[in-house]
């Protein structure tokens, strides 16, 4: 999604879960409503766990996308 | 503040939590906390305090280790007996989290140095084993217009409540207005009391601690919860706040600090 702003990034896919969402959270935090987060992750339960958990904390996934191999880049708005 | 890397995994739990975060655990690493006994109630409160992250945590205790102690004191340890409560304390929270800064005061408090104590903390819980304490840190918390978490036992029973005065709140004086005669309530030496129930109560007085730091949930203010262990039955009733209170009352009369003289007739220890 080329026209969503990302006003910060985070890599996590060093980490596992649920440092994976914790490490996001944080990140998320240190940021305004409205900014948007681009994450990068793994497959897997990152992939599966962090939306998710970011969406019970009502911030808004607006995109989701295979960077290479099992990695992916998400793009998330904060609430 | 930013959390260190290694904070961050030590409170990824407390991180998870959507009414914590980050946020909230450097609000917990800021706050200073003042706890009045590090016996039956005082060891469970102090240890899931420092556990949790709570920056400041004061300790107050005159006693040293007995023997008879480690049935319920669970911060004190076989080899403790003889050493000051507030040592042996000291060493296992720190050992349990650096972050925490432990200060300690193995003086009697009374009524002289009360208000200077409490002065310099956010909230002070009363783990204490004898009235005349627990008379004198309501009294400080209202001068000094600090929230005050109050826990007694008896037996195999336990009451929780939540002072909060300065914020229009009833005190333990609408409750229990005056010290009862010495030798009406019998103390931990001739009750008894089960260990567990003493760490039951602790460890709520440590759960309303911290949702009073974080600013979460409805804290027990105006509220009296009790529990009988052996029915394992639990049950909250309301505490009106009392006019005619002698402290927080419309025409109270005492109207600073008083020395309370009677002695080891609680029923906590």
């Amino acid at each position: 999604m080329e026209n969503n702003k990302v006003n910060a990034q985070i890599d996590i896919t060093k980490e596992i879960c649920p440092m994976t969402f914790v490490k996001t959270k944080l990140k998320l935090e240190t940021m305004s409503s409205g900014q948007v987060l681009e994450v990068t992750l793994r497959e897997g339960e990152p992939l599966i766990n962090v939306p998710r958990s970011v969406e019970q904390e009502g911030h808004k996934v607006l995109d989701i996308h295979r960077e290479e191999g099992d990695v992916f880049k998400i793009l998330i708005e904060r609430c | 503040m930013r959390l260190t890397e290694e904070q961050i995994y030590r409170y990824s739990r407390h991180i998870l939590l959507p009414e914590v975060g980050g946020v909230g655990q450097e609000k917990l690493l800021r706050a200073k906390v003042f706890c009045v006994g590090v016996g039956g109630l005082g060891s469970p409160v102090a240890l899931y305090l420092a556990a949790a992250g709570l920056g400041t945590l004061g300790i107050a205790d005159s006693d040293q280790v007995d023997i008879s102690n480690l049935q319920r004191q669970v911060l004190h340890y076989t080899d403790d007996i003889g050493k000051p409560k507030t040592h042996s304390a000291r060493e296992k929270l720190q050992k349990l989290n650096p972050d925490v800064n432990v200060i300690v005061y193995k003086d009697l408090i009374t009524m002289d140095n009360i208000r200077e104590l409490v002065k310099e903390y956010d909230i002070v819980i009363d783990g204490s084993d004898n009235f005349p304490t627990r008379y004198l840190l309501n009294d400080a918390c209202y001068f000094e217009k600090k929230t005050l978490i109050s826990g007694a036992l008896f037996q195999f029973e336990g009451q929780l409540s939540v002072f909060k005065t300065h914020k229009g709140g009833a005190c333990y004086r609408c409750l229990y207005p005056e010290i009862p005669p010495k030798g009406m309530v019998p103390t931990c030496e001739e009750a008894g009391i089960l260990g567990a129930v003493a760490g039951t109560i602790g460890t709520m007085q440590a759960v309303e601690t911290l949702k009073e730091v974080l600013d979460i949930g409805e804290p027990l203010v105006d509220k009296l919860l009790t529990m009988n262990a052996l029915s394992m039955s639990f049950n909250t009733v309301k505490i009106t706040k009392d006019p005619e209170c002698h402290l927080c009352g419309e025409n109270p009369t005492i109207l600073s600090i008083e020395e309370y003289k009677e002695h080891s007739c609680d029923i906590e220890d």
